[in-house]
């Protein structure tokens, strides 16, 4: 899940009689099915509790290409350099869905782009973990788009017509993301000992900041409680994370690979994988900017974004002077 | 050496060194449509590596692959022109380098689609659909930050001069392009050149940037005489898990 | 900040015949580089064989309130369905 934590309006859901006519007319369409479009009357807290999951979404999106991105050039063969370099180009693309999805609501991408680098607005903390060996692509591919697709897949029926739009394509190009990284897997957990010990080794460091990508249980959240009423979230985090370890596990033993909790075992009467929490102080140090690889990300879009600046100025500069010319003609 | 098979490693290594830098971007471009841009002929160039090379080791018959000359020669063995190992350095130098070789590239496929060998031909369709497209994608970018605010202007025009001692190497001749000319496989590479420079020519007016005098050029890359520093660099960061773990398969 | 490139909407035709439809938006510069970027970003997957790209500024939005007023009126001309009308089985397809 690439939105965590999200805050919404902090009050708690609204009753009926607290809410104004509007508001209780635009309950009333959620609650029918309805998709919000952006012109449509919407309360202020749905907009900015959007504008904020939407752009944490977009900004994990981008940051996302980074850890990938480090092993395009060490690719081993050509196709699989081309296999990585298309999904990590995905990724781009699907920040740059969201990115317009939040546009519709009122901000600019600059602004966006601009709150990220100051810190204000965060990206997906399993971004700040390192990508060390070739192992962890796949690792990456089948663990981290393994949940992220858990969240994805239902936010296509959210409330917000062009977030559900965004979300639909998204799910629709992602569908090879989680099979690639298996197929890494699946070669390194079948190949050299070299190559077996490269996997376990990517699944002891991916597997608790995979549970973490859910964010910490919310069943008590006032946050989640009115982002469910207002469709913009749909499961509550543990359900997610169950199911995505009870998708996960059977895999894992297929590649005859060890999740590293000894906790691990199937629970007959519930029909459900019983297993340990993540350490939630890693996850909230991470989120506080401590995680192994915080500064460099940070660091490298915001390089990107200042050497940017000259080419950005450049080619408007360039449309301006152009459009003055054919005006004058 | 066949010059078949040298003919084709030249093409090869030219987008092999050529995609792996332009793939050095990703992530990391002025706004997130360039990354998609820049990933895209990215992915263009490893394509046509895999054909141009595919074709080299069955040219050579020694049951080497793609991947084998890719990942498993050194340095010495390649025959990418030094304009494709120059460094990334800026956007503006990435593009122009871009530019230089899309101009060349799109001339030469033009060409080889005519080539008696079918082979040859067959990749040079494909290949010259997709590169009709770089051409156009840069020879806009180059435009548009030339003529573009006096910073971007300035960045291109120090670009220019920085890469044009290059641009002469796309165009040497020696006795492998002769053999391929005589046998209708490849143009003559100076028979290009003519069209080149009109091109150039009218890319860098409409960029309001100015083309060196001199036509000297660095040259070795072709050829295998004496590459870049570069390049060695470059390969051992793309060939180390093949060297690494030599009896792996991935 | 510096001005930012402004927002394109862009229509993608899928097939010959087919209409362009709205496939989203993205930044770029000028239509040119507009169009370029819609065929990067949008036609990654041979999505599209006609780009049309228009400035999100230029383009004229109903506003939601008309919506009754504007579609409503269609809703009880069912007559232009052809399910309206039940034609018997041995006339055939019709």
């Amino acid at each position: 899940m690439y939105a965590q934590m999200v805050k919404s309006t902090g009050l708690g859901v609204k009753s009926r009689d607290e809410m104004s006519p509007e508001e209780a007319r635009f309950q009333d369409r959620i609650d029918a099915g309805d998709k919000i479009e952006p012109k449509d009357w919407m309360p202020e807290g749905y907009r900015a509790t959007l504008i904020r999951q939407i752009a944490q979404h977009a900004h994990s999106e981008v940051v996302g290409q980074l850890p990938e991105g480090n092993w395009i050039t060490r690719a081993p063969t050509l196709e699989r350099k081309a296999i990585l370099l298309a999904k990590v180009q995905d990724e781009a693309g699907h920040g740059l869905y969201l990115y317009c999805a939040a546009e519709t609501l009122g901000v600019s991408r600059d602004e966006l782009t601009e709150a990220l680098l100051s810190g204000e607005m965060k990206y997906s903390s399993i971004f700040n973990y390192p990508t060390l060996s070739w192992a962890d692509i796949g690792a990456v591919g089948w663990l981290v788009d393994g949940a992220a697709i858990m969240n994805q897949v239902p936010l296509q029926r959210t409330s917000y017509g062009p977030y559900s739009r965004a979300m639909i394509r998204i799910c629709k190009e992602e569908s090879f993301h989680q099979r690639q990284g298996f197929d890494i897997m699946m070669k390194m957990a079948n190949g050299t000992e070299a190559q077996r010990r490269m996997a376990q080794d990517a699944v002891n460091r991916f597997w608790y900041p995979s549970l973490m990508m859910f964010g910490p249980s919310d069943k008590d959240s006032v946050h989640s409680a009115q982002s469910m009423a207002w469709k913009i979230k749909i499961n509550t985090n543990d359900e997610l994370r169950q199911k995505f370890v009870d998708q996960t596990v059977p895999q894992a033993h297929y590649l005859g690979l060890t999740i590293p909790d000894e906790a691990l075992a199937f629970n007959e009467d519930t029909g459900h994988w019983d297993y340990s929490e993540p350490d939630w102080s890693e996850f909230y140090a991470v989120l506080k900017g401590n995680g192994p690889c915080n500064d460099e990300r940070m660091a490298a879009r915001k390089t990107a974004w200042d050497d940017g600046q000259w080419v950005r100025d450049g080619l408007l500069a360039h449309a301006e002077k152009r459009a003055h010319r054919t005006a004058a003609e | 050496m066949d010059p078949l098979f040298e003919f084709c490693l030249r093409m090869g290594d030219n987008t092999l060194v050529l995609g792996h830098r332009v793939s050095q971007w990703c992530g990391h471009a002025p706004v997130v449509e360039e990354d998609i841009a820049l990933a895209n002929t990215a992915l263009d160039l490893i394509g046509q590596t895999q054909l141009w090379l595919g074709l080299a080791g069955e040219v050579e018959g020694k049951g080497r692959d793609a991947d084998a000359l890719a990942f498993r020669r050194d340095a010495w063995d390649f025959r990418s022109v030094l304009l494709v190992e120059q460094p990334n350095g800026d956007f503006g130098n990435t593009l122009l380098r871009q530019y230089l070789f899309d101009e060349w590239q799109a001339l030469m496929l033009a060409a080889l689609k005519r080539s008696t060998d079918t082979r040859v031909a067959a990749i040079a369709a494909k290949a010259a659909k997709e590169v009709a497209y770089h051409v156009e994608r840069s020879r806009g970018t180059v435009v548009g930050l030339g003529d573009g605010t006096a910073e971007s202007h300035a960045k291109m025009q120090a670009a220019l001069d920085r890469l044009y001692p290059f641009v002469g190497e796309l165009f040497a001749t020696d006795a492998t392009d002769e053999a391929v000319a005589e046998a209708g496989i490849a143009p003559l590479p100076s028979d290009l050149r003519a069209a080149y420079d009109a091109a150039l020519a009218a890319t860098m007016a409409e960029a309001t940037l100015t083309i060196p005098d001199s036509r000297w050029t660095h040259a070795g890359g072709r050829d295998g005489s004496r590459h870049s520093e570069h390049l060695g660099h470059l390969l051992t960061e793309m060939q180390w898990l093949q060297r690494a773990y030599p009896d792996a398969t991935w | 900040m510096s001005k930012e490139w402004p927002l394109w909407e862009i229509f993608i035709r899928s097939q010959n015949g087919m209409s362009h439809r709205h496939m989203g938006s993205l930044h770029a510069p000028d239509a040119e580089t507009a169009i370029r970027n819609a065929r990067d970003v949008y036609t990654r997957r041979a999505e599209g064989v006609s780009i049309w790209v228009a400035k999100a500024a230029d383009i004229t939005a109903s506003s939601p309130s008309d919506k009754g007023p504007l579609y409503e009126p269609s809703e009880s001309k069912v007559y232009r369905h052809p399910t309206f009308f039940d034609i018997p089985d041995e006339v055939g397809a019709m």
